[in-house]
């Protein structure tokens, strides 16, 4: 049993901290958030030549074969600068996808170039009318001769509006919310038909509405066996969600930071506030809360590659449910303590507060993560 | 990072089980299991049956008759005996006076105690806590003052848990008023038989009798259980505190409590079907699992952070504060899962010899003294307030 980082998993963690510091500060991050583009392309290119960006990737498609620990150490350094480019909707779910589910061919002709930071890519997973259930999918894809039709819409698409690529999940068989006849296909974002509705999130982040209005697509682009994806969809959005939970680590590791700083210079009735029981007390609850996320975390990261879907849902699924529920609370306690500097746009807590907020209802929210792992815990997965 | 155990770890674990399987009487878990009062001799059969295997002071100093197990070790001794339904140790001779004696006590009080502590012969109990002295546990008054070879000891303890069993108590008490509240504080041994102790019960909200009132009228004791050096029992006790953390988060019991409430709601009927498909009551059983996961990792990051050598030194106490706000919530679940079972008031239940027909299913009837028993485990040993406090001032510096 260990719970440290090992010696290469700090060098990771401490070369992407030293990148962030020198790409990100608060001003300008806001600039590039305020950008069209929304992220740094240079950025980007320093991630690729770090080997972020093929971190998870195998080796023999010029990644590193790093674990889902790796990513997520990675991600709390993210988390922490509240980087804003498409890693985990490039990296974790589009070629995440690609790499559990794609053939040899399909895998030499993407994941290289994502490792390059040639290809940027998203999963288009959720529907309007699914919520937060990946099986709830209404877009279809009708075999026509040798290719598919694809049909549908897809919602809050997490790096959608930059990506080159989409993996969409549609439906080859089966009623509304089967997992069986569900399957996965490379769509190209400029593919006729595709109609893409950009946006920035909450958190500056960037997603994307996207309808499929009749568009074409070979056979050649379907991942995996036909009606067989659910296992893959399962999966990339368990490893999605282990890395925004690092993500989350990081920026709730700022908030507490921030507010103990502040706790510790700022007078009122003639003292630092923090000599106040209190507020002394309610930042003990930030750091107890907190080091039990880590916990669960960890635990995630750690069940994140296994494909014995049941006992990795159950740890999934009890991290989300306790960073959501508890580390958007803590954001609350923050700006409390803080007052009103907590309500400024200005002071960077707001930034990490709208990320926790944000990561809490990427990928199921606490209630849907809670009854995930209610049915797990007792064996009705 | 990884979750297994080494095979060295998975074989003590092994070892432990068929101890268990042969050494812990049937009958002493069957009544742990049904929360059935247990006397005094039931918590001595266990020991004795550890003392015998020599497991029953795994922490001590190897040379007093410690195993020398890692805190991976102790973790999962911990975890199996409570699993098997063994009692919970008394802690107040192994795990409280006997490190002390062992760290702090001169060579004839190690020769004394120590070997009686581990066989059980001697049963202590902690005079700690005081009428006036509760979280501020500096501020007690009870005196010992000098008279030649002796201390002449008067005063008050209270919440003696156990206190009606015990052989031997040992106390704080002051023998200089004239300084700081700590910098005035003895650690003392006495024998429960010198003339002028006295114990009166104290019955606890749930009616039973487990703690108790103790009175010093003019006890002479000897200078020799003095323990280490006058005025320095401050940090005597301290140290006792700090020893205490391995297992105050009582992961172990409170995972053999979960599975005992899930078989309850597995039983339980609502609408028709079993209580844990009930989607409120499973989601409320839900979050007190998933804490109980989070309590359980953190306390072996904790305890391997230990072993390698990095110690979480006082943010431990938060262990202490989440460990016993979770066995608040299952026994609070427990009783809730029982309905309107949770209300007939059966202490004779309680008795593993009473042959009467319990009301409503058999194991209803301990579940509400449970839940108002456990109010407890956030007031003593350093109630979770100032377990706070600790780490507001030891780790966040304000």
């Amino acid at each position: 049993m260990d719970f440290s980082y090992s010696e290469e998993q700090t060098l990771l963690s401490n070369s992407l901290r030293k990148l962030l510091e020198d790409s990100y500060d608060a001003d300008k991050r806001r600039k590039i958030a305020a950008s069209e583009r929304g992220f740094s392309d240079e950025a980007w290119t320093r991630y690729a030549e770090l080997g972020l960006l093929g971190l998870p990737l195998p080796e023999s498609a010029g990644g590193f074969g790093g674990t889902a620990i790796d990513t997520m150490i990675a991600s709390v350094e993210l988390g922490r600068a509240l980087a804003l480019e498409p890693f985990v909707a490039t990296v974790v779910m589009g070629a995440g996808a690609i790499r559990l589910a794609g053939s040899p061919e399909q895998q030499e002709a993407m994941l290289p170039a994502v490792a390059e930071g040639k290809l940027k890519l998203a999963a288009a997973l959720g529907e309007p009318q699914a919520r937060f259930d990946l099986d709830d999918v209404s877009t279809t894809a009708a075999k026509a001769g040798a290719d598919y039709v694809l049909n549908g819409r897809k919602a809050v698409v997490l790096g959608g509006d930059s990506a080159d690529k989409l993996v969409v999940s549609a439906r080859t068989s089966g009623g509304a919310t089967d997992r069986a006849g569900l399957s996965l296909f490379v769509v190209e974002a400029s593919a006729a038909g595709v109609v893409r509705r950009g946006y920035q999130l909450v958190d500056g982040r960037g997603a994307a509405e996207v309808t499929l209005s009749d568009v074409k697509v070979p056979q050649s682009a379907r991942l995996g066996a036909e009606g067989g994806a659910w296992p893959v969809i399962e999966q990339v959005s368990d490893l999605a969600i282990s890395a925004l939970l690092g993500e989350a680590i990081g920026a709730w590791e700022r908030i507490n930071e921030l507010t103990l700083e502040y706790l510790k210079t700022r007078q009122q009735f003639g003292r630092t506030i923090g000599q106040f029981q209190v507020l002394q007390h309610r930042m003990v609850d930030l750091t107890l809360e907190y080091e039990h996320a880590k916990s669960l975390v960890y635990l995630a990261a750690m069940e994140a590659d296994s494909t014995a879907a049941s006992q990795r849902g159950r740890a999934i699924a009890a991290a989300k449910f306790f960073v959501d529920d508890k580390g958007r609370q803590c954001g609350e306690h923050a700006i409390q303590m803080h007052g009103g500097i907590g309500m400024t746009q200005e002071y960077v807590l707001s930034d990490y507060v709208k990320r926790l907020a944000m990561i809490s209802h990427t990928l199921g929210d606490s209630d849907h993560h809670l009854a995930r792992f209610a049915r797990a815990s007792t064996g009705k997965a | 990072m990884h979750l297994s155990y080494t095979p060295e770890e998975e074989a003590f674990r092994q070892e432990v089980r068929q101890f268990l399987a042969e050494k812990l009487p049937k009958d002493l878990s069957a009544k742990v299991k049904s929360g059935k009062r247990l006397a005094k001799e039931d918590y001595m059969r266990w020991h004795r049956a550890m003392y015998e295997k020599g497991w029953v002071t795994p922490m001590w100093p190897k040379q007093y008759g410690g195993c020398g197990w890692s805190p991976v070790q102790l973790h999962i001794f911990d975890e199996e005996t409570f699993a098997a339904g063994a009692p919970r140790t008394v802690v107040f001779g192994i795990k409280m006076v006997g490190p002390v004696i062992a760290r702090f006590g001169n060579d004839a009080q190690k020769a004394e105690h120590l070997p009686k502590i581990r066989s059980g012969e001697v049963f202590w109990c902690q005079g700690f806590s005081e009428p006036g002295s509760g979280s501020d546990l500096a501020s007690l008054k009870t005196r010992a003052v000098r008279e030649g070879d002796h201390y002449i000891v008067n005063g008050q303890k209270i919440w003696t848990t156990l206190g009606h069993f015990a052989d031997w108590i040992f106390c704080l008490v002051r023998t200089d008023t004239n300084v700081k509240k700590q910098e005035g504080i003895s650690f003392l041994l006495i024998d429960m038989k010198t003339p002028g102790v006295s114990v009166r019960p104290i019955i606890t909200l749930d009616g039973e009798h487990h703690v108790n009132e103790v009175f010093f009228d003019n006890v002479k004791v000897p200078v020799t259980n003095l323990v280490g050096q006058e005025n320095k029992g401050w940090d005597y006790a301290k140290f006792l505190l700090i020893n205490e953390r391995f297992g105050i988060a009582g992961v172990g019991q409170c995972k053999e409590e979960l599975a005992r409430l899930k078989e309850m709601a597995q039983t339980e009927r609502k609408n028709g079907r079993p209580l844990i498909e009930d989607p409120l009551f499973a989601a409320r059983v839900a979050r007190c699992e998933i804490d109980l996961m989070a309590l359980e990792l953190t306390n072996m990051r904790m305890l391997v952070a230990e072993q390698q050598g990095a110690s979480a030194g006082p943010l431990s106490s938060i262990l202490k504060i989440r460990g016993t706000e979770i066995q608040q919530k299952l026994a609070e679940l427990q009783m809730d899962a029982v309905g309107p079972y949770a209300n007939p008031w059966m202490p004779e239940a309680l008795d593993a010899t009473w042959n009467g027909e319990p009301v409503g299913p058999d194991y209803a009837a301990p579940k509400t003294p449970s839940y108002l028993d456990k109010r407890k485990t956030s007031i003593y040993g350093g109630s979770n307030e100032i377990q706070k406090n600790i780490i507001a001032k030891a780790v966040l510096g304000l």
